[in-house]
């Protein structure tokens, strides 16, 4: 078995993990599981692509910057694509999650996300349709590092990414007093109330930094594999898991639940075989529900 | 008199259509458990009654050639189990957990139905169901009409007796719970038993709704099950009220004639190349639609649900609504 699974399984990973943090954070101060999260994911990427696009016809043709394959308009586009999904979370929440949310019944709200996934996606498919496409087509040559592992420039910049914003948003939640009062509202929010916290600029900051990493999360699958309107949607069932595993609530756990379950979907794609990549989150998913159904770092309710 | 083949027909997929969403209404509507993975309870139902009465196939397993009724039955035991199996597993937990597994079932069995080739014949599916009035094939009217019969025959079944079981003192447990369930497990309910029965005779209904269509097209492949399909019934459920049978079966017919009529109207309005792309509009429309109804219309048409709204409260409520009239 060859250790290019790590490589494989890291990048997978940090993908999952970025969308999972989203999903904790919805579920842990909102209190419901965002099926729709996977399409902000798909969202994210497409408007980004449209950025991209229109870059390209204001500016003409531009070279990426050297080894990567992909240069500064695509890091333009990464941050208002950022943007625009952080203001589509917060107008999905506007329009109807905030109302829902008012009457007060908790799954009433999922069953609305779970419409409003299906209704978003299949916007992008009229859009867009549904044939994949890609931010550039250039083939990148992937450098031996030893062990049997190949790695390319893209991956490295990339999983680079990713630790600095883990790190940005683990900072965030435990070092300021928005995430304070994030983790405040996410432990006990009638106390958070009574305390003083405004409880909805706590709840729109939940909603931008969600689909921020969403959009990050599904640009970095349209740089390493391909952009589709589905490409969120089969995110969803290893982000749940990832949240799950790592414990509803915790930035930390969430990460390192994605990075268990990419590197177990990399080493079942190498010994099982790829087609059943998408079984590893719902074995993993049981395993913990049965084992330990607060998750590696979760707390138990109170 | 192509009409009234082409009626029956319609009927025919309603009906199926409303089988399901009956058993969506079980678990939903009258016990709160929410499964956003009918489509793989109804794949079970489909594959297993194949599995049971197709002829011998060397490519696959079985193709047992049993008789159809045989294979309806064991469509409802399977979906049944696997119903239950889900339910252990979650309904301990916060509601949100039954939810992302249910939606993990059907993503595995959507995976199983597409990979497994010796078993579901991977993605070009099983053929060569048998039907039930298969010799009436060639007079097209009187095998809709036929079909439409056996359909009507079974829904209605399952029909009454889902409304024995909802006014039966096990019906009447399982709202309880769904109202208040602090209050029903003080008086001596296991929340837990009673929710998983519901969920596992929910999905034996899902499993036969299943088994019913692959008996009446003759042939399924793991495209019939993708999660469009548990989005439908759930509108279908909605549209009609959650927690009434009547709206469950008037629900899915309506909302089936809304999509059959508004796919007739993209294929007249848009050009052949354009279809696929039209046919996404259709599903953003039923999405929007689904949520206005949520926000509006929470009830449906024949909903008993009273969300959060309590007894006393709501007497308030007509209360001040009548006084200004008068």
């Amino acid at each position: 078995m060859s250790l290019q699974f790590v490589v494989d399984g890291l990048l997978a990973g940090s993908m999952i993990g970025l969308g999972a943090i989203g999903v904790t954070l919805t579920y842990s101060i909102l209190r419901f599981s965002n099926f729709a999260h996977g399409d902000f994911m798909a969202w994210g990427t497409y408007a980004t692509l449209a950025v991209v696009g229109a870059i390209g016809a204001m500016f003409g043709k531009i070279a990426p910057i050297a080894p990567l394959s992909f240069g500064w308009p695509l890091i333009v586009a990464l941050i208002l694509g950022v943007a625009l999904t952080g203001l589509l979370a917060l107008l999905l929440d506007f329009v109807l999650f905030a109302r829902l949310r008012a009457k007060g019944q908790a799954i009433i709200v999922v069953m609305a996300s779970f419409g409003a996934s299906m209704a978003l996606r299949s916007l992008l498919e009229f859009v867009f349709t549904s044939r994949p496409t890609y931010f550039s087509r250039a083939i990148q040559i992937a450098m031996p590092v030893g062990f049997g592992i190949r790695i390319t420039p893209d991956q490295i910049a990339l999983l680079l990414l990713t630790s600095v914003l883990v790190l940005g948003v683990h900072l965030l939640m435990t070092r300021t007093q928005t995430g304070r009062s994030m983790q405040a509202l996410s432990q006990n929010a009638a106390l958070a109330r009574i305390v003083g916290i405004d409880v909805a600029s706590v709840v729109r900051f939940t909603w931008i930094i969600g689909g921020a990493l969403a959009c990050i999360a599904g640009v970095m699958i349209g740089i390493l594999i391909q952009i589709r309107p589905f490409m969120g949607f089969d995110m969803l069932l290893p982000m749940f898991a990832a949240a799950i595993l790592g414990g509803i609530g915790s930035v930390p756990g969430a990460v390192l639940g994605g990075l268990i379950i990419g590197l177990a979907e990399a080493g079942a794609v190498q010994l099982i075989g790829a087609e059943w990549r998408a079984a590893v989150s719902f074995i993993i998913l049981m395993a913990v529900l049965f084992v330990r159904p607060i998750g590696l770092f979760g707390v138990r309710e109170r | 008199m192509d009409l009234l083949g082409y009626g029956a027909f319609f009927l025919t997929t309603a009906l199926i259509f409303s089988l399901v969403t009956l058993g969506l209404n079980l678990q939903w509507g009258l016990t709160g458990l929410f499964n956003v993975g009918l489509a793989g309870f109804v794949a079970i139902g489909a594959y297993t009654s194949a599995l049971l009465t197709t002829p011998d196939d060397a490519a696959r397993l079985g193709g047992f050639g049993l008789p159809i009724l045989i294979g309806w039955l064991g469509a409802m035991i399977v979906g049944g189990v696997a119903a239950a199996l889900t339910g252990i597993a979650t309904l301990r937990l916060k509601s949100d957990y039954l939810a992302i597994t249910t939606f993990g079932v059907a993503v595995i069995v959507q995976l199983v139905a597409l990979n497994a080739q010796k078993l579901t014949g991977g993605p070009f599916g099983i053929g060569f169901i048998p039907r039930p009035f298969g010799s009436l094939a060639e007079t097209p009217l009187l095998f809709n009409l036929s079909n439409l019969a056996v359909v009507s025959a079974v829904t209605l079944i399952a029909y009454l007796a889902l409304e024995h079981l909802s006014r039966s003192p096990w019906g009447r447990v399982l709202k309880a719970l769904r109202e208040d369930e602090r209050a029903a497990i003080s008086l001596g309910k296991s929340a837990r038993f009673y929710r998983v029965q519901a969920f596992a005779v929910g999905g034996a209904i899902m499993a036969l709704a299943g088994a019913l269509q692959a008996h009446f097209t003759g042939f399924i492949a793991p495209d019939n099950y993708l999660p469009i399909l548990t989005f439908q019934v759930w509108v279908m459920l909605i549209v009609g009220g959650s927690g009434s049978n009547l709206g469950a079966v008037v629900g899915s017919i309506l909302v089936w004639a809304i999509w059959v009529g508004s796919g007739t109207l993209t294929s007249v309005l848009f050009p052949p190349e354009q279809q696929a792309r039209a046919a996404s509009l259709q599903i953003v429309a039923i999405g929007v639609m689904l949520c206005i109804i949520l926000l509006l219309r929470p009830n449906g048409l024949f909903g008993d649900r009273p969300l959060h709204v309590r007894f006393g409260k709501q007497a308030k409520v007509v209360a001040g609504e009548s006084s200004p009239g008068s």
